[in-house]
């Protein structure tokens, strides 16, 4: 089975936000099967949305698992997925299957609760903290029609300098 | 054929130089490639690859006009433009001190013996002028794994100097 394409900026796909599933069927669960060979296929990928490869519905997929010292909940298809708390923000390094040979700083929500349907329409709730926390924002972005791009920040950022008050 | 430059230019710091000096580079048929801006005292300093298609002497002439009424200095380096090869770091590094002489060379010669290739380095002098303190940041990549660097950064330590490590692993999504 071919891998999918990706998108990569500045393709305007990568801007349009996506639309809600509402339907979990054959066809649905054969776009997931493809669309995490094409995010394992990638160096290093961890996760991978369904506009990165011009399909715009809210669909992700997640596995920080391979990582090292990461706490994770393993493989997590994320079908329209709600964040529905941020907790404490932390500064880490992202880059983007979309945007190739660049990688920059990116504040994002150290914890984070997360609702969504999986691919059998099953509803779930995941806490998710660190690493895979970030890469769930970082995908539920990409279903926003955002980029890491649009939220990089200077890595001065990790040490504020103090301002002269007279 | 269009050759890449590397342009240099120093000078004392006022607004808009940035885009006085782009803006000359535009009409004069050049392609701007990666760019690093810093002000370091009081002084503007850019080091920025610009693609030009004629001889350094023709972009020298180029630019005369406008570096010297902004009074800057201006250095030309023919290079390759090889874009698209960014090496990924996966350490950065924080050292901070009261000032004195040596600290660069001493927290460099350690990582450097632990395999750091250093992509980004920025310094600082702050406090005050009666207690200057220095602060230096820098990213890289552990070419001989990050164990190494984590060694070097204890030895630093002992040495009185207080440095931070945080490794990082650069999530692609």
């Amino acid at each position: 089975m071919p891998l999918l394409e990706i998108l990569t900026y500045p393709d305007p796909g990568l801007k349009r936000a996506s639309k809600v599933m509402d339907t979990f069927d054959d066809q649905l669960r054969e776009f997931i099967t493809l669309l995490e060979r094409t995010m394992r296929a990638g160096p290093g990928g961890v996760g991978i949305a369904a506009p990165q490869v011009g399909r715009f519905e809210r669909i992700a997929i997640v596995d920080v698992s391979a990582k090292k010292k990461v706490t994770s909940h393993g493989r997590l298809v994320l079908i329209n997925p709600q964040i529905t708390h941020w907790e404490g923000t932390v500064v880490g390094r992202e880059g983007c299957m979309s945007v190739p040979d660049y990688t920059g700083n990116v504040i994002r929500a150290e914890t984070i609760t997360v609702q969504a349907f999986d691919e059998n329409g099953g509803q779930h709730e995941y806490q998710c903290t660190g690493y895979e926390a970030r890469a769930i924002q970082h995908e539920v972005d990409h279903l926003d029609g955002l980029l890491f791009l649009d939220r990089l920040v200077s890595h001065k950022n990790d040490l504020f300098r103090r301002k002269k008050y007279k | 054929m269009a050759s890449w430059y590397m342009v240099t230019l120093i000078g004392k710091d006022q607004p808009g130089i940035v885009s006085r000096i782009t803006a000359e580079l535009f009409k004069g048929g050049c392609n701007l490639g990666e760019a690093s801006m810093i002000r370091l005292g009081v002084n503007f300093t850019i080091m920025l690859m610009a693609e030009f298609n004629g001889s350094a002497q023709a972009l020298t002439t180029l630019m005369t006009p406008v570096t010297n009424e902004l009074g800057l200095h201006l250095h030309l380096d023919s290079i390759d433009g090889k874009l698209h090869q960014h090496e990924t770091m996966d350490v950065s590094i924080t050292v901070y001190g009261a000032d004195r002489a040596g600290i660069v060379a001493d927290v460099t010669k350690e990582l450097a013996q632990a395999g750091l290739n250093i992509l980004e380095l920025e310094s600082s002098v702050g406090g005050t002028e009666e207690k200057p303190i220095y602060i230096m940041q820098i990213d890289g990549h552990a070419t001989q794994g990050v164990a190494l660097i984590e060694k070097a950064v204890e030895v630093i330590k002992k040495s009185g100097i207080d440095v931070g490590l945080n490794i990082t692993d650069v999530m692609i999504g």
